[in-house]
């Protein structure tokens, strides 16, 4: 048997140099690994700021600059490339039975164009911080910020082409290396969510691009596209960048929901309900998600006509979205459900994000979303979608394949622990700014009217909770690296061709080819009763002897 | 009292009951949908867990096929509603009722300034009337701020370089709070104020004590002088300029082959840079105001020329 | 080198590999589409909403270097265009002359180029202090006519690095191989030069009617 991947070679340069999917995928692991506790570290400030309503524990300008690193860093070096790069460059190449993504010399240049990006960022950081909000509106960022303006947004253009190289070669590699007999509606649900994904960063992001560079070049060369002194439309630019923030929301989301259709299917032991509706959700929201911007919008001075336009279109978006939730709701019923951490995970996920979800109803209300955009009601919303729903989903797809990763197990009890914490400690730490929203909480506030303290204290408490949460995985997960059992080829005895290599997979993924003949997800077949349901092999590879 | 109690007992404008019943309504619709989807989940996996002996096996093809049309039809049908109860509750009353009390905002960092018609000014307070619509007409000096009265349920960016408008007719008197929502510098947090809602009489003896006396017409009149429009504009000029009077509100017909309404916002757009929308038949003479009228001077012109509008009362005040 | 050395993992034969190299790099064109997309977009709203001083503005480009340029450039796609037919038939003489034309082409429109953004600096359209033309419009014009110029300038400029890859793998003699590359970076050079062709009439054109 070949050597796993992780032994194959075992020096430094042999990973900074590597092309292979899986090393590229735990080396995005290690960075956003360390921008999220970037971002993190920020947001604890910020609450321990928020804890008074006229607290002096840090200045105004520096809690500006907090809350801008907080969202620029979580936004695009910790959201946008979490699954995709991390778990979808592992595990693409694996789930269609490839060996590595089409373009391999490419996917790591991919990863060093993320790491330079992240570096300028981190380097405006160094000089002294940004100080826009991650949203860099005109003419505020143009004209008036005396921070970091360039470097932030360099570093951003920079990661954001990062972001669409490695869209195309999951295109690429999806339309291109799908292996014998693996159709596209044989294709299991997280590579039809990254796929959508992909896209959507392949359309989406260049226009992020160009108006960071308009706004660079505005700061720079003094050319005033946006400036209203010269008859330019600050207006403009908050359009071209919610063309693309918007769609980021879902480039951000769905491969989450690609994730946990995996985790539901395999830990309830029954085919997705509904594959065929749940794909043309996923590319229902990707498709859809390109016109709704503009409810970002509705308070901005835009034509009421527009307004109306945009607010349909926000709640035909929502119909995808409820589908995939009643559709892994239904996934449940007559399954043979176990409670492991990835499925806790998952259900934490449903829960959050089908509260995020409704919240959302209320956002694209109009009159509604006049009163709460800009409070901490949206700060709450965008939190149970990308934090609740993203993040619970990105654990829960750690733990799930985490075996396979490294070949070993972990502690069933402290994962277990960690993720109740998570969600209980998230819904702490969010909720009571929905209520606080609704009252008129602005939100990017450093001093704040007395009446909204209870909630702010609430918060931050459970901002505590939540960050503890965070920081137990370093721990058992670290200790299974080192100490923990090994792990077989396919621990949750799940469908899916990743489960039919070793744990961890050698480094050319499969011996042979392997040759799909049948659907996703068997996990259950007519009248079949859970006692032989163990048994169940639906991929079955090439050089085995058919039944 | 408890502030969520508070919150729907005494809305204090007209809108803010509009947008609580929606606000309530899109609540009961989601508690009742997350409470179902929360009851399914840990039902089923009671039910469903592991080892129990709960009857399982395949679902008919025709019967989940079903359920999937059924409940995407119902989730369709329910957005639409919701659009449709949403929007049309927000179109019927987008812009203010004719006959509404103009009063002017200009945003900078960091403090709201307030113009009255009748001339009075304040900073970071604004007084307005009961039971009588009131209209805002504002606009930003320097970056992007947003008007936010969350008991009105009232918010509206505030963009340099335009105006925007928003309005409420506020129900009960008293004083609430006034934020800036739009991320904004160093001070955003700072940049608050109050709305005080007083009985019109109240209002009008306020108004009237303000030791500015002049109306904004009459100080848009002296900016006409002391900016020189009246060279051009006034009776005795020679070079043929568009005539004010009877402009506003009436329709104007553009070089370029537009026609545009002469509101506020074309008027503030036709002082600041002319060559932007020149009208049909006059030459390109008139130099643009950018910089040279600050926006408190601009608003001022705006309420005079307005005051133009009907030409026969104006010559009567000469 | 034999050719079978080119193919890479994580292919298994070269037709399909190739298909991958063009299909990827159709990916990255509609990317590269909406990244100008949007300029153009916001090029038609600001004309739209200044359309006096955008034609005032669009009457002070130099629109002998601008027609010289466009020539220079439809050419410079000819040349390319036979140098990947001349490639993928074996002619590899054929192929090498044309990417040095192309070359030579592609660095005479950044050598117009230069002499015409030197020709508006010295005539004050860079908006800033002293701007020549005391109009709005006219500074929003002359701001996207630097910005679209100068990413297009860019554009160009990569292009030359590829193009430059492969006279450099013609003069080792290995062109023909490098199917995918030519392919490719063909592909991107027609890129570039349509975008060209959609900015000369915008920015040259548009008021001289």
């Amino acid at each position: 048997m070949s050597r796993s991947y992780l032994t194959d070679e075992v020096t430094l340069r042999s990973w900074l140099t590597t092309t292979d999917h899986k090393r590229i995928g735990i080396l995005y692991a290690l960075t956003i690994t360390g921008f999220f506790f970037l971002g993190g570290a920020a947001a604890t400030v910020i609450r321990l700021q928020l804890l008074s309503p006229d607290g002096h524990l840090i200045s105004a300008d520096t809690y500006n600059r907090l809350f801008t690193l907080h969202g620029v860093v979580m936004v695009w070096f910790f959201l946008v490339p979490a699954i995709p790069t991390t778990l979808g460059n592992f595990l693409l190449p694996l789930m269609i039975g490839a060996d590595d993504v089409a373009f391999p010399k490419l996917n790591l240049f991919s990863w060093y164009l993320f790491l330079a990006g992240g570096l300028l960022t981190v380097l405006s950081l160094v000089a002294g911080g940004v100080d826009t909000g991650w949203t860099f509106y005109t003419p505020y960022s143009t004209l008036y910020s005396n921070s970091n303006v360039m470097l932030a947004a360099m570093g951003v253009f920079v990661v954001g082409f990062s972001s669409i190289v490695t869209g195309v070669n999951f295109i690429a590699t999806v339309h291109m290396l799908r292996a014998p007999g693996m159709k596209w509606f044989r294709l299991p649900l997280f590579v039809w969510s990254i796929y959508a994904t992909s896209l959507v960063m392949v359309l989406a992001t260049p226009v992020l691009a160009i108006s960071l560079l308009l706004v660079i070049a505005e700061r720079v060369l003094g050319l005033p596209i946006f400036d209203p002194r010269f008859g330019g439309d600050p207006l403009m630019f908050q359009h071209l960048f919610w063309f693309y923030s918007h769609p980021a929301v879902y480039i951000m989301v769905l491969p989450a929901m690609g994730v946990v259709s995996e985790i539901i299917a395999a830990q309830a032991r029954r085919k997705v309900f509904g594959y065929a509706f749940m794909v043309y959700a996923i590319l229902g929201i990707a498709v859809i998600g390109f016109m709704v911007w503009g409810h970002h919008m509705f308070t901005a001075g835009m034509s009421p006509y527009a307004s109306l336009v945009f607010s349909f279109l926000s709640f035909i978006v929502a119909v995808p979205s409820a589908i995939k939730v009643f559709n892994w709701t239904a996934t449940l019923y007559r399954g043979q459900i176990a409670l492991d951490a990835p499925m806790l995970y998952a259900l934490g996920f449903l829960g959050l994000f089908t509260l995020g979800g409704l919240t959302g109803l209320f956002l694209a209300s109009i009159p509604v979303d006049v009163h709460v955009t800009d409070t901490t009601f949206i700060v709450a919303h965008f939190h149970y979608i990308m934090v609740g729903g993203t993040v619970s989903a990105f654990f829960g797809g750690l733990h799930f394949w985490w075996p396979k990763i490294t070949g070993r197990l972990y502690s069933e009890a402290w994962a277990r622990t960690a993720a109740v914490v998570m969600f209980c400690g998230f819904n702490f730490t969010f909720f009571p700014m929905f209520i606080m929203g609704y009252l008129g909480m602005p939100r990017r506030y450093y001093h704040y009217p007395a009446q909204f303290q209870p909630y702010h204290v609430m918060a931050s408490a459970g901002a505590v909770v939540l960050g503890a949460a965070y920081l137990m995985p370093l721990g058992y997960l670290g200790w299974s690296l080192l100490k923990g059992a090994k792990a077989g080829a396919n621990p949750w005895d799940a469908t899916g061709l990743e489960w039919t290599v070793p744990s961890p997979p050698p480094k050319q993924n499969f011996a042979v080819t392997p040759t799909v003949t049948t659907e996703p997800y068997l996990y259950h077949e007519e009248g079949r009763t859970h006692a032989d349901a163990r048994r169940l092999t639906p991929h079955r590879r090439q050089d085995e002897p058919a039944p | 009292m408890n502030p969520l109690a508070r919150l729907f007992s005494a809305e204090p404008t007209t809108g803010a009951v509009r947008t609580d019943s929606i606000f309530l309504g899109v609540c009961v619709f989601a508690v009742v949908i997350l409470l179902v989807v929360l009851v399914l989940v840990v039902g089923f996996t009671a039910v469903y867990r592991r080892g129990s002996r709960a009857r399982r096996g395949e679902l008919p093809k025709w019967l989940s096929r079903e359920i999937e049309i059924g409940w995407t039809t119902a989730t369709l049908f329910v957005a639409l509603f919701i659009f449709w109860w949403a929007s049309s509750a927000q179109f019927s009353q987008w812009t203010a009722p004719p006959g509404a009390l103009e009063i002017h905002v200009v945003g900078r960092q960091w403090m709201w300034k307030i113009q009255h018609p009748g001339g009075a000014r304040e900073i970071n307070m604004l007084h307005a009337p009961l039971g009588v619509p009131v209209r805002l007409v504002m606009t930003s000096q320097d970056v992007i701020h947003s008007f936010y009265v969350p008991a009105f349920r009232m918010k509206q960016d505030v963009v340099p370089g335009r105006y925007t408008e928003t309005w409420f007719k506020a129900v009960r008197p008293g004083t609430y709070d006034l934020y800036c929502s739009e991320y904004c510098g160093l001070d955003h947090s700072a940049m608050t104020g109050k709305v005080v809602i007083m009985a019109p009489g109240d209002y009008a003896r306020w108004a009237r004590s303000q030791p500015e006396g002049d109306s904004l017409a009459d100080q848009g009149r002296a900016s006409f002088v002391s900016l020189g429009c009246g060279g051009c504009h006034g009776p005795a000029a020679k070079v043929p300029a568009p005539p004010l009077n009877g402009l506003f509100g009436s329709q104007v017909a553009l070089a370029d082959g537009r026609s545009v309404a002469a509101d506020e916002s074309y008027l503030r757009s036709a002082i600041l840079d002319p060559a932007k929308a020149r009208v049909a038949g006059y030459p390109p003479a008139m130099p643009a105001y950018q910089g040279v009228a600050s926006e408190e001077d601009t608003a001022a012109l705006v309420a005079y020329i307005r005051s133009l509008a009907a030409p026969p009362a104006v010559e009567a005040a000469r | 080198m034999s050719r079978a050395a080119l193919l890479h993992e994580p292919f298994t034969n070269i037709p399909r590999e190739q298909e991958a190299f063009l299909f990827g790099l159709w990916s990255f064109l509609a990317s590269e589409a909406l990244f100008f997309g949007a300029l153009f977009l916001g090029y038609a709203v600001v004309r739209h909403l200044h359309i006096a001083g955008f034609d005032i503005g669009a009457r002070h480009t130099n629109a002998v270097f601008g027609t010289l340029n466009t020539a220079i450039l439809l050419t410079s796609s000819l040349t390319m265009a036979i140098a990947e037919r001349g490639a993928l038939a074996d002619r590899t003489r054929l192929a090498r002359i044309m990417l040095a034309l192309t070359l030579m082409l592609g660095a005479a429109f950044l050598v117009v180029k230069g002499f015409e953004y030197h020709e508006d600096l010295e005539e004050h359209l860079l908006p800033g202090h002293g701007f020549a033309i005391p109009l709005r419009g006219a500074v929003l014009f002359f701001s996207f006519y630097w910005v679209m110029t100068g990413v297009h300038a860019l554009h160009l400029s990569i292009g030359l690095g590829l193009v430059g890859r492969l006279f450099g793998l013609s003069l080792a003699g290995r062109l023909v191989e490098n199917r995918a590359s030519i392919q490719t970076t063909t592909l991107y050079w027609h890129l570039v030069d349509l975008i060209w062709v959609f900015l000369f009439p915008l920015f040259y054109l548009v008021a001289r009617g």
